[in-house]
């Protein structure tokens, strides 16, 4: 049952990432991303980590994919129309990619407890409590620096977006 | 049951399909979905790897989650000043195709 409701997610979560690549309309780009991003968020249930996912689906699939979706607006993107492709980035992307999938499977096979199945932990814990403890006793000062981060990057986009006045 | 294995090879998966995104996409838009796609794909890896090694209290390690929230929030904040830098551009040069976007070309 574990193992099915997994491949469901990971096989939904990689279709719509595919997706994002390859459709040219940017609106359908960004559908399939929320539909990956719900399929991640799925994929962090099935490993237990149910704040993770909630906040994956509240910040990624509903704030910044909105974001998204109001610039593909503002912009008023038509789809792309075809141009001739780069056979030469084209080669380089692909030697670049399989050489990255290549790595990628050695490390796996060779990692210790890569075969393992999940280790049993405590049943019915409070996750989101336990993440709170963490993060408020052990990166209290990370806490508040991204704090001052977000404030930064409000201030910084609404000088950036500004219309300069003549 | 799906092992470790099973989740970092999704994870490099979904990191490669985000990098073709960048590297074979000429939209700027959708060269920043792929750059989202490679953010989770990351997270995806580290909370498997706090899900399989629970620490000897029997607690998974909630560490790695943190860390995830952290570039959550990191992301989130990249997105919007990153959106705000393509409206710019738009604005400037009225196209969103890089390789129209050539101004600092040598």
């Amino acid at each position: 049952m574990s193992l099915a409701l997994f491949w469901i997610f990971a096989i939904l979560t990689l279709l719509f990432a595919v997706g994002v690549v390859v459709f040219r309309s940017p609106v359908s780009s960004a559908m399939s991303l929320v539909m990956s991003f719900v399929g991640l968020a799925a994929l962090f249930v099935t490993l237990d980590a149910f704040f993770i996912a909630v906040v994956q689906v509240l910040v990624y699939a509903g704030a910044v994919m909105v974001l998204f979706l109001f610039i593909i607006m503002l912009l008023d993107l038509r789809t792309e129309e075809r141009r001739p492709v780069k056979l030469a980035a084209w080669a380089g992307g692909g030697i670049v990619l399989a050489g990255f999938l290549v790595a990628i499977a050695r490390v796996i096979s060779s990692l210790p407890g890569a075969t393992n199945t999940k280790p049993e932990i405590l049943p019915g814990l409070n996750d989101v409590a336990q993440v709170g403890v963490a993060l408020f006793r052990n990166f209290n000062l990370p806490f508040q620096i991204i704090g001052v981060l977000l404030l930064v990057a409000t201030i910084g986009v609404v000088v950036l977006s500004r219309r300069e006045l003549k | 049951m799906p092992t470790l294995a099973h989740y970092l090879y999704v994870s490099g998966a979904l990191f490669s399909i985000g990098l073709l995104g960048v590297l074979l996409r000429r939209n700027i838009l959708i060269i920043f979905m792929g750059l989202e796609l490679m953010l989770n794909a990351a997270n995806l890896s580290l909370v498997a790897f706090s899900r399989f090694h629970p620490g000897l209290d029997g607690l998974p390690g909630y560490n790695a989650q943190v860390l995830v929230f952290f570039i959550i929030t990191v992301a989130a904040a990249e997105v919007a000043v990153g959106l705000a830098i393509i409206v710019a551009l738009f604005r400037a040069k009225q196209t969103v195709h890089v390789e129209d976007l050539d101004t600092l070309k040598f």
